[in-house]
């Protein structure tokens, strides 16, 4: 295969607060190739936000700080480029849309103005140019009406609609790579699924790959082909969808897919989740992130941190006991006898 | 609007009526005759009593309150016991040297306190944050009286730069109505300054920290413009109410600044009419101020519309969703 669009190499992330230093992400590694759509899931601290804010340097330093690693966009390293660089990238080349449209379109300007000048910060076009551009935008995520919409403030758009703007602000450039951070945590379950599609039918008209950070694995399946597993700011199993959700390997995962609502649940069985929380990041971690909730652990678990190996092509997870020659089985449900917490 | 226009016009008869009831009654507990103070101590006792009459002193105090309200409907706010002019003409007199203060002192406020909290904010926990913040607040809690007499000190009696006291004609030539100008509106500014610098400070970080700034940075907009476009239109509403309330207050004529300035403005002339026992002159004069503050109240809450769109000025909820 050609070269990756975008490449994350071993990338650590640290918080300082006072003199404690959180370490948020920790190593991670991926690849993103033209017109392919990644997934990141894992649950809330496990470093994937902070993963995908890193690329386009968005988190803010301080307290935020890249202290390790390379990102590569179209062989550059974006950590080395200038202030004005890096902005001839975001919005242009590689651009974002948030968690919550409500919040991220600013109230005191109306959408026009907002898509105007992100058109108008990258090409040197005329405001009535940028602005048929704007309208169009508006089509193309549809918005019914966008001459007559364009003018309206956000607060008169509904949150689905405000999505939609979001959408049409992070493709007024035509960018190769769409990172969504939680596109429709904040949005209403059927208005979700408008959004994912819209999102996936986009992807395909426009030719561009897209990052989706998720809690939701239902999201992911629906629009991504491969999976990043997180947790403690280490990617702990990766796959295309369809061998993680057929043949998933870490415990961890299997506890991600365990918790999931599926058609089969019987609505008196308490839905199975994971015992315990995740690790404190600001304090060194030995052996295994996962250790003290994974119900397999053993001694070495708690001396040596594994290293995300492939087990097959395409297939790589960070766990001492699922190698190719030694392998776990997964055990349906049993995950977590009795424990409802 | 219109509709919010009318309903606070009609809310202004029973503030400013109340306001009347308190100046009137107030002005009648003053100790002293204002007769005596008027005729001076060579007065004999008949003169006074019959000055006295002639003022309209000895009615009824019902009977006086009743003509005082039935001339203030005609906007006549009666006649200098001292000057023995109308009091609406002393204060027309008057009105606009406190306007020429108040606003280059809000000028001078708005020019170095908002930058200078703009800039903390951008910086904060640094160094320059650290001396933004310190600064206003030594600004807010210097004494007015202090800073003037210290600004007199170093600038006119040991450099002798500037005049300091009166107030220069601009007929005169620019410079020498800027010269009596500055110290007075630096001293005046002091405060607005300070209190500008902080509140820009404090609602630009919580604006800073919001969504639609990391949003706008990631379409690849200029820093100046994250700031000053997307940042500065949404901090702006704390800062106009406290704008909106020391104007009115600048206007309402800075009596200690106007004193230790000699400025002939409405401080000095309440601060005068005081001294002598002139009741219809601080009647008039702080019914005037006290419309002022009102007008200027309802000129902020329509700028409010202005700077946030979502406010909706009709609807006594406030608008929105």
């Amino acid at each position: 295969m050609s070269e990756p669009l975008l490449k994350i190499d071993n990338l650590h992330v640290e918080f300082k607060t006072g003199s404690i230093i959180t370490r948020a992400v920790n190593g991670v590694t991926f690849e993103l190739n033209k017109q392919e759509n990644i997934g990141i899931v894992g649950e809330s601290g496990s470093g994937k936000s902070v993963t995908a804010t890193s690329i386009l340097q968005l988190i803010p330093s301080p307290p935020a700080k890249i202290a390790n690693g390379a990102i590569y966009f179209k062989g550059k390293n974006l950590l080395e480029l200038s202030t004005k660089e890096i902005r001839k990238i975001r919005g242009n080349e590689i651009s974002m849309i948030f968690q919550d449209p409500s919040t991220s379109l600013n109230p005191v300007f109306t959408v026009g103005n907002q898509l105007i000048e992100t058109i108008r910060a990258h090409k040197k076009v005329s405001k009535k140019h940028a602005k048929q551009k704007a309208i169009s935008l508006l089509d193309l995520v549809g918005i019914p009406a966008p001459d007559k919409r364009i003018d309206m403030y956000p607060h008169e758009f509904s949150g689905g609609m405000r999505q939609r703007v979001m959408i049409a602000i992070a493709l007024a450039c035509d960018p190769k790579v769409l990172i969504a951070d939680e596109p429709t945590t904040a949005l209403d379950v059927t208005v979700q699924a408008q959004i994912l599609n819209l999102m996936k039918e986009l992807q395909e008209k426009l030719a561009m790959s897209i990052i989706m950070i998720t809690h939701d694995l239902g999201v992911v399946w629906e629009t991504c082909d491969k999976l990043l597993v997180m947790y403690a700011g280490r990617v702990v199993e990766s796959a295309s969808v369809k061998d993680l959700y057929q043949q998933p390997l870490h415990p961890y995962t299997w506890g991600l897919l365990d918790s999931q609502i599926s058609e089969e649940q019987n609505s008196s069985e308490p839905l199975a989740s994971i015992p315990g929380s995740p690790p404190d990041l600001s304090y060194e971690i030995k052996g295994c992130p996962f250790v003290e909730r994974c119900p397999y652990a053993q001694e070495i678990c708690y001396q040596k941190t594994p290293q995300l190996n492939e087990t097959t092509p395409g297939h790589a997870v960070a766990c001492h006991f699922q190698t190719s020659e030694h392998q776990l089985e997964r055990k349906e449900r049993g995950y977590s006898d009795g424990d409802t917490t | 609007m219109k509709k919010f226009l009318i309903k606070r016009i009609f809310q202004l008869i029973p503030t400013l009526f109340i306001v009347a009831v308190i100046v009137f009654f107030i002005t009648r507990m003053l100790p002293g005759d204002p007769a005596a103070v008027m005729l001076g101590p060579q007065a004999s006792a008949e003169d006074v009593a019959a000055y006295s009459e002639r003022l309209g002193l000895n009615d009824p105090l019902h009977q006086q309150f009743f003509d005082y309200l039935v001339n203030l409907t005609r906007f006549d706010f009666g006649n200098s016991l001292n000057y023995n002019q109308p009091v609406a003409d002393l204060i027309m007199e008057r009105f606009p040297n406190t306007i020429i203060l108040a606003v280059s002192a809000l000028i001078l406020a708005i020019l170095i306190g908002v930058p200078a909290g703009i800039l903390a904010a951008k910086k904060q926990n640094t160094f320059i944050d650290y001396i933004v913040t310190t600064l206003s607040l030594v600004g807010v809690s210097m004494p007015i009286f202090w800073l003037g007499v210290m600004l007199v000190l170093l600038f006119s009696v040991n450099l002798g730069w500037l005049p300091s006291t009166g107030m220069g004609s601009i007929n005169e030539g620019l410079w020498p109505f800027l010269r009596h100008l500055i110290l007075p509106s630096l001293a005046l500014a002091t405060i607005p300054m300070a209190e500008f610098a902080r509140v820009i400070r404090s609602s630009m970080l919580e604006t800073l920290s919001n969504d639609y700034i990391k949003a706008a940075r990631s379409k690849g907009l200029k820093e100046t413009i994250v700031i000053y476009k997307h940042a500065l239109k949404n901090a702006l509403t704390p800062l106009l109410t406290v704008m909106g309330l020391q104007f009115s207050k600048l206007l309402g004529g800075a009596v200690l600044t106007e004193t230790i300035f000699s400025w002939p403005g409405m401080g000095l002339l309440i601060v005068n009419a005081i001294d002598r026992r002139d009741f219809v002159v601080v009647q008039g004069s702080v019914i005037f101020v006290a419309i002022i503050y009102v007008v200027i109240n309802l000129i902020v809450d329509i700028l409010y519309k202005v700077v946030n769109p979502k406010i909706n000025l009709d609807d006594p909820h406030g608008g929105g969703n």
